[in-house]
C-alpha cells in the first residue's frame, strides 16, 4: 500500500446498470449527440463535494441496486448520495456499514458493496480524485447508444478494472449532517409547451388534473407513464424539432413519456410540457409505480425555482462537516475484530 | 406563416416566434413544414447566434424548421435572451444547391437491405427501379439528430414515398440505408428504428476522435452509389483501418 501506487476498482457485480456519469456532454447536440449526465445531478454534486472533488467530477451512477467491487493498489475515499443505502465494506473478515451522505476511506484489499437503493431509482457513488478515464467530447459521461464516453462507452461489467486518479486523502472525512429528503412530494412542476396547442382542451385538462403512474418501461432515455390517454387536436406527429431534458412527449397512444438525460436530440412527437430544471433530480429518482401530478408554472417561476434549488445546494455543501462518529465506528470495528461476534450481532439488533 | 414568405430569399426576423421549452431552453420556430428555405433560416440563425455568443446561451440545436436554444438559467433568463435575439440582425437567406456532394457506396437488397423487395412490391415497382430512383437523387443534409451522426437527407423522390414501418425493428444494424416518408438516412450505430431498410453502407458517420466528429454537415449533398458485395467488403475493410476517405464531388 505505497502512496505511489494508483488505486483501482475491480468490478465484481455491476448490478442492473452502473455507468460513469458527470454533469453531461454539451455543445454537440446539433450533431445528434445527447447530453447524457447524471439522472440526479444534485446527488452527483453533493457526493463529489463529500469526497473533496469539484462538483462535476465523473462518478458511478447506480440504478436500483449498487455494484460491488474490490479496491486494489491504494486506498480510496468514497461517498454515496441520492438514495438511502449503505456501503458495506468487507476487510479481513469484518464488515463495516457506512450510510449514504458520508465519506469513508477504504483500504486496498477491501471489498465494497452498495446494497439496494431506497427512496430513489438511482444513486451516485463518488470517488475522491475522480475516475481515470479519457474525456470524450468534453465529458466523461457514458453515451450508451452512441457507445462512447465513460468506461468503453457502456455500462460496467464484471471484471472491469476502473482506475482512480490518486487523491490526497489526508483531509477529514466529510458528512452531510441533515441530508435532503428523498421523499417524492407527488408533484412535478412543468412549463406548458412547446406543442401544448396540439392537444384538445380536454387532453390538457386531463394532463393537469389526473395522476400518472411511472411504468416499468423506464431507462436513462425516458420514463413512460400510464394514465388516461391524452387527446390530440391534430394528431401526435409534428415535423421533428428539438428536445430538452424533461420534455414530456406524447406519442399516438396518448400516454406521456418524460425524456431524461439520454434523450434523442430531436423528435417527431408533440410535447405537451417540460419538467422544470429544479424538479429534474426528483424526476430522475422516480421508481416504477410512483404517482405523479403535474403542476403548471411560468418560465419566470421555473427560473426562480432553479435559483432556490441552487441556494439549497450551496447551503448543503456549506453544512458539510467532518464525520463526528468516527471514534465510535472505529471502536465497533475493534470489537468485531477482537471480541466475540455476538457483540456485532447485538449492536445490529433493532 | 409560410404564405407570407417570398419563394426564395427572405428576412429571418419577421417569421420567427419563440416557444417555451421549460426553463433551460426555448425554440425559435420559423414554420411547421419541411422546406429548404425554412431550414436555411434555421441554420442561418444558428450561425448568427454562435457568432454573437450571448451571455448564458449554451448551445443550439437546428431542426428542419426551428432552432432549439439551450441556456443556463443561472446565468440568464429566457426573457433577457429573447430580447437580445430579437435585437439581432439575422440577415437574409436563400436556398442554395449543395456544392459539396458525398458519394456513399451502398450494397442494396438482400441481407443488407431486407425491406427492398417489400418496398418495390408496395410501390408497384421493380427492385432495380427502387434502387435507381434512390441512387439517382442528390439529397440535402437538412439536420442531424436522433443518434450521433444520423443525418436527415431529403427530399426522397415522391415515387418512393412510404410511411414508417407499422412496427419498428428493435435492432437496425449500423450502416443501414433507410427511407421513410420523404426522407432517407443511414443509421450510424445499431439502434431501434422504424424506417425501411434498402441497403447498407460501410462508411462511418460519427467518430468522437475527429474534428468535426461527423462526416456530413448541414447543407452538404449526398448521393448513394450502388456497389457489389465485393466492393462493399473492400471499403468496409479500409474503413475498419481508419483510412477510408469517401469520394466528394465539388460543384460550383
Amino acid at each position: 500500500m505505497t502512496s505511489a501506487a494508483k488505486p483501482t476498482l475491480h468490478i465484481l457485480q455491476p448490478r442492473p446498470q452502473t455507468t460513469v456519469q458527470d454533469l453531461g456532454r454539451f455543445g454537440f447536440q446539433a450533431l445528434g449527440v445527447p447530453s447524457c449526465g447524471a439522472l440526479d445531478p444534485v446527488a452527483l454534486r453533493l457526493a463529489n463535494r463529500l469526497v473533496g472533488n469539484a462538483e462535476g467530477t465523473a462518478a458511478l451512477e447506480c440504478r436500483l441496486i449498487g455494484p460491488s467491487f474490490e479496491v486494489q493498489g491504494a486506498p480510496v475515499r468514497l461517498a454515496l448520495a441520492g438514495a438511502s443505502a449503505s456501503i458495506e465494506i468487507d476487510m479481513d473478515g469484518d464488515t463495516r456499514q457506512v450510510p449514504a451522505w458520508r465519506a469513508v476511506t477504504v483500504p486496498a484489499g477491501a471489498t465494497v458493496r452498495v446494497g439496494a437503493l431506497r427512496g430513489s431509482g438511482c444513486a451516485i457513488l463518488a470517488v475522491a480524485g475522480g475516475l481515470d478515464l479519457p474525456e470524450v467530447l468534453g465529458s466523461h459521461s457514458t453515451d450508451l447508444k452512441g457507445g462512447f464516453g465513460g468506461h468503453q462507452g457502456r455500462a460496467l461489467r464484471a471484471d472491469d478494472i476502473i482506475g482512480v486518479n490518486r487523491p490526497p486523502l489526508d483531509g477529514p472525512e466529510l458528512e452531510l449532517p441533515s441530508p435532503p429528503s428523498l421523499e417524492f412530494a407527488g408533484t412535478l412542476r412543468v412549463v406548458l409547451g412547446p406543442q401544448s396547442d396540439a392537444f384538445t382542451a380536454e387532453g390538457l385538462a386531463t394532463f393537469l388534473d389526473t395522476p400518472y403512474e411511472v411504468s416499468r418501461e423506464a431507462d436513462r432515455m425516458g420514463m413512460r407513464l400510464q394514465g388516461p390517454a391524452l387527446t390530440f387536436f391534430r394528431g401526435a406527429d409534428i415535423v421533428s424539432d428539438g428536445i430538452a431534458t424533461g420534455a414530456i412527449q406524447v406519442p399516438g397512444s396518448g400516454q406521456p413519456i418524460i425524456l431524461l438525460a439520454d434523450h434523442q436530440t430531436i423528435g417527431g412527437y408533440a410535447k405537451i410540457a417540460t419538467v422544470i430544471s429544479a424538479d429534474l433530480p426528483a424526476a430522475g429518482r422516480l421508481l416504477p409505480g410512483a404517482a405523479i401530478r403535474f403542476r403548471p408554472v411560468s418560465v419566470h417561476e421555473a427560473e426562480a425555482a432553479r435559483r432556490t434549488l441552487e441556494r439549497e445546494v450551496a447551503r448543503l455543501i456549506g453544512s458539510m462537516a467532518p464525520v463526528r462518529e468516527a471514534a465510535s465506528i472505529d471502536e465497533r470495528a475493534l470489537f468485531s475484530a477482537n471480541l466475540i461476534s455476538g457483540v456485532v450481532t447485538a449492536l445490529d439488533a433493532p | 406563416m409560410m404564405e407570407k414568405l417570398a419563394p426564395n430569399g427572405t428576412r429571418l426576423g419577421d417569421a420567427a416566434i419563440f416557444l417555451p421549452v421549460g426553463d433551460t431552453a426555448f425554440a425559435i420556430e420559423f414554420g411547421t413544414r419541411i422546406d429548404p428555405l425554412l431550414n436555411a433560416m434555421v441554420h442561418r440563425a444558428a450561425a448568427v447566434l454562435a457568432a454573437e455568443a450571448p451571455e448564458g446561451l449554451t448551445e443550439t440545436v437546428p431542426t428542419f424548421r426551428s432552432l432549439l436554444v439551450h441556456y443556463d438559467p443561472r446565468l440568464t433568463s429566457a426573457e433577457a435572451l429573447q430580447q437580445r435575439i430579437e435585437a439581432l440582425d439575422l440577415g437574409t437567406v436563400e436556398v442554395t444547391t449543395p456544392t459539396r456532394i458525398w458519394h456513399l457506396p451502398v450494397l442494396y437488397g438482400g441481407e443488407a437491405g431486407p425491406d427492398l423487395e417489400a418496398v418495390a412490391t408496395e410501390l408497384g415497382l421493380g427492385a432495380d427501379e427502387v434502387v435507381a430512383l434512390h441512387a439517382d437523387t442528390v439529397y440535402r443534409v437538412y439536420v442531424q439528430g436522433f443518434l450521433p451522426g444520423f443525418a436527415y437527407l431529403g427530399d426522397l423522390p415522391e415515387r418512393l414515398d412510404l410511411p414508417r414501418l407499422a412496427t419498428p425493428r428493435v435492432r437496425v444494424p449500423a450502416g443501414s440505408v433507410a427511407i421513410a416518408q420523404r426522407m432517407t438516412g443511414v443509421y450510424p450505430v445499431e439502434s431501434p428504428g422504424g424506417w425501411r431498410l434498402l441497403g447498407n453502407t460501410p462508411l462511418r458517420f460519427f467518430n468522437p476522435a475527429h474534428t468535426p466528429p461527423t462526416l456530413l454537415s448541414p447543407g452538404d449533398g449526398v448521393r448513394f452509389v450502388p456497389v457489389e458485395a465485393s466492393e462493399h467488403a473492400r471499403v468496409k475493410a479500409v474503413v475498419a483501418q481508419g483510412n477510408y476517405v469517401p469520394e466528394c464531388e465539388t460543384r460550383p
